[in-house]
């Protein structure tokens, strides 16, 4: 009976140290959850959910403060990502949120810049180079078209242009048809 | 006799090629305007490097290989180049691209050719000569073939010319291989050489004996060991892992390349031109392009890239009931856009369809589940299954069906009792979940440049601060410098100062802080 208590007490201790070593040891500093969300955004660093930038809003999701139909840029598939995720139900935009755009890049009318540097200092990816007084450029490679450059400019010389369909990123459309003989004769009357 | 093998599925459409293998292949005349697009090949577009105005020389470079997987293009004959600028070209999507315009001066003046032998330079050099002649896959793909040569440690036990032609319609690689046998053979031999590779193996579908013959004599008559053999026709044996099925019995695994399992595979065109661009110096011009359809004279061309598809047609001489053109065979090709879009390299067979040759298909319906483009899908894969995961958009589910295993062969859609297009579906899947992978990498992208971009301002913020502070101690240094060293009792008073002055410090940050709250 002694011993047995004895074993049991020994077998619970070793565990305990084991488990109590592994929690000091793989200690998970950050919210796992958070880097999850995280990656699901579309990383445009744009702030249109009200929160100053991405990952501070899957935090606020991750924390339960924000509800999941805020980003704009991910669109309704972002949202249904987001409720995949979360075990949530799909939520369409709220009001007070913009609607998605489609997706575009800044561009610097380099004839009218004055070289002032705000538009530098208000992007959030470092994707717009120049200095003092000299012409500022947009690397067209790196911008996330969040549209923060284009309020701080006091010349209003940045436009959003529209990625424009080319070969490069042309992609097969969804093939739709009408399902039945009846569906084709009105398409072909409507035509 | 050499034991083939069979692989999954396949259909038997009507072949229709003997309507142009009946006469000889014929040189398409000058035209009198080329429009050479500069990205004719897989991979990167080739940066021009000439300009409008400039004379060039049949064979000189006007685009030149940019990054690793491209290819160069050359002017196909001399004159003067008027345009390099956005035109329309041969895609399924209709959507222009970037063109050098030639006005050829019909003087047919070569830059210097070098011919080399192959035997004579390593193989490195010798990719760098194709990359450098343009030289792409002619069966369809084009995709540029030193970088299919570039094969680093893995050794190739066997090489395969694909002279299948498995697709109806298409016969530019039967009658090369009926008249120009020998330099196939001499182009796979300098390919067997770069690759340092064993056997030599040539696939032809059985339908096609007179090549057959040509082959073997043509392989008879240089002494080497390579072997042509006669496959089972059936579509779409022509296809790479279906051919490396039946020729040797090995299959490659989904996600891995042929040369991961010792096999390498090229076009039998693309072999002559290998030889060509290597023995004769004469980079990629030119392509033996098939005309057939709803026309007089079924036939195959010789034509130079660049050469607008109308004027090939119109030699051919294409019947008042023409409704279109196709670009490739009917199983795997697409409309044209425009039928004034140039020849490329990539360019195999040109199908004028009426109504009578290709009737338009019946209205699709609902799928049944009869699971009839199971049993012929080449690749084994549940057609049904992605077709209803690209359907409903469910691309993590296709995915993980192996819907990058698809070839797009068109056998599924053949036999489809439904008429549903299915390869559409896929075509859609798939250009979905590329555009979804690039946008997860732009994202990626994008979130550490953000992320360095705060550690930046609060590094910034940071160095302000100590700079500032070390100002501050600078300029407290020099005032105190005149005087004479602290006694230890002013020291003491002086610490008690700081301390309180801390103290007050803190007690109104604290009382700020609640008033705020």
């Amino acid at each position: 009976m002694l011993s047995a208590l004895l074993v049991m007490a020994a077998i619970a201790i070793v565990l305990g140290a084991i488990l109590g070593f592994a929690a000091i040891k793989f200690r998970v500093e950050d919210n796992p959850l958070v880097d999850k969300i995280d990656a699901v955004l579309p990383q445009t660093q744009c702030g249109q959910c009200s929160y100053p930038g991405c990952k501070p809003y899957a935090t606020a999701i991750a924390a339960g403060e924000a509800d999941i139909n805020r980003c704009p840029p991910g669109g309704e598939e972002g949202i249904q990502k987001l409720a995949d995720l979360l075990g949530m139900e799909f939520k369409p935009f709220g009001s007070d949120t913009a609607a998605p755009k489609p997706k575009s890049l800044a561009f610097i009318d380099e004839t009218t810049c004055i070289g002032c540097t705000l538009c530098i200092q208000a992007c959030p990816v470092d994707a717009i180079v120049g200095a003092a007084k000299q012409m500022h450029t947009v690397i067209a490679a790196e911008c996330t078209g969040c549209e923060l450059c284009v309020a701080p400019c006091p010349v209003d010389c940045i436009s959003m242009q529209v990625i424009e369909e080319k070969i490069g990123n042309w992609k097969w459309k969804y093939p739709v048809y009408a399902l039945t003989t009846a569906g084709n004769v009105a398409a072909e009357a409507t035509r | 006799m050499r034991k083939l093998y069979k692989f999954h599925g396949g259909v038997h459409p009507p072949s229709n090629k003997t309507q142009s293998t009946r006469s000889a292949i014929a040189h398409a005349p000058l035209s009198s305007r080329l429009v050479v697009p500069l990205h004719q090949h897989a991979g990167e577009t080739a940066k021009p490097v000439v300009q409008a105005g400039d004379h060039v020389l049949k064979g000189q470079m006007i685009g030149m290989p940019d990054g690793f997987v491209s290819s160069a293009v050359h002017a196909p004959t001399s004159g003067t180049i008027t345009a390099i600028g956005m035109q329309a070209i041969a895609h399924p999507s209709g959507l222009p691209n970037l063109c050098a315009t030639l006005m050829p001066d019909g003087r047919e003046e070569w830059i210097e050719r070098i011919p080399v032998d192959y035997r004579e330079h390593s193989p490195s050099e010798l990719q760098h000569r194709l990359r450098m002649a343009g030289v792409v896959g002619l069966g369809g793909a084009a995709f540029p073939s030193d970088v299919k040569l570039r094969t680093g440690k893995l050794k190739i036990a066997t090489l395969i010319l694909n002279g299948a032609e498995c697709e109806p319609y298409i016969t530019c690689d039967d009658m090369l291989m009926r008249e120009r046998a020998a330099e196939i053979v001499q182009g796979a031999e300098t390919l067997r050489y770069m690759l340092d590779a064993g056997e030599v193996l040539y696939g032809v579908e059985d339908n096609k004996p007179e090549a057959i013959a040509a082959l073997q004599q043509a392989i008879k008559d240089s002494g080497l060991k390579h072997e042509a053999v006669a496959i089972p026709t059936i579509y779409p044996v022509g296809s790479v892992k279906q051919l490396i099925r039946v020729l040797t019995g090995q299959e490659v695994p989904s996600g891995k390349l042929p040369t991961d399992i010792g096999v390498q595979c090229f076009n039998v065109a693309t072999a002559g031109a290998v030889h060509r661009a290597l023995a004769r110096g004469e980079p990629l011009l030119s392509r033996i392009v098939t005309v057939t359809g709803n026309v007089l004279r079924a036939q195959n061309f010789e034509a130079l890239i660049g050469t607008p598809v109308a004027e090939l047609v119109a030699l051919a001489g294409a019947l008042p009931d023409t409704k279109g053109y196709i670009m490739g065979g009917p199983m795997m090709g697409f409309p044209l856009p425009d039928i004034q879009v140039p020849l490329v390299k990539a360019t195999n067979c040109i199908i004028a369809a009426s109504e009578e040759l290709f009737p338009p298909p019946p209205p699709p319906m609902p799928c049944i589940r009869c699971t009839r483009c199971v049993e012929v899908c080449p690749a084994e894969l549940q057609p049904q299954d992605l077709y209803w995961f690209a359907r409903s958009r469910e691309f993590g589910r296709a995915q993980a069906f192996s819907l990058f295993d698809c070839i797009e062969c068109g056998a599924c859609s053949y036999v489809c009792p439904s008429n549903i297009p299915l390869v559409q579906f896929y075509r859609f899947a798939k250009s979905e979940i590329r555009a979804r992978e690039h946008d997860k990498q732009l994202a990626d992208q994008a979130r550490e440049r953000h992320e360095y971009h705060e550690y930046r301002i609060e590094r910034e913020k940071r160095e302000k601060a100590e700079r500032l502070a070390a100002k501050e101690k600078a300029a407290l240094a020099s005032r105190h410098a005149g005087d004479p060293p602290l006694t230890s009792q002013q020291k003491t008073e002086q610490a008690e100062l700081e301390t309180r002055r801390a103290h007050i410090l803190e007690r109104a940050k604290s009382e700020v802080e609640h008033a705020g709250e």
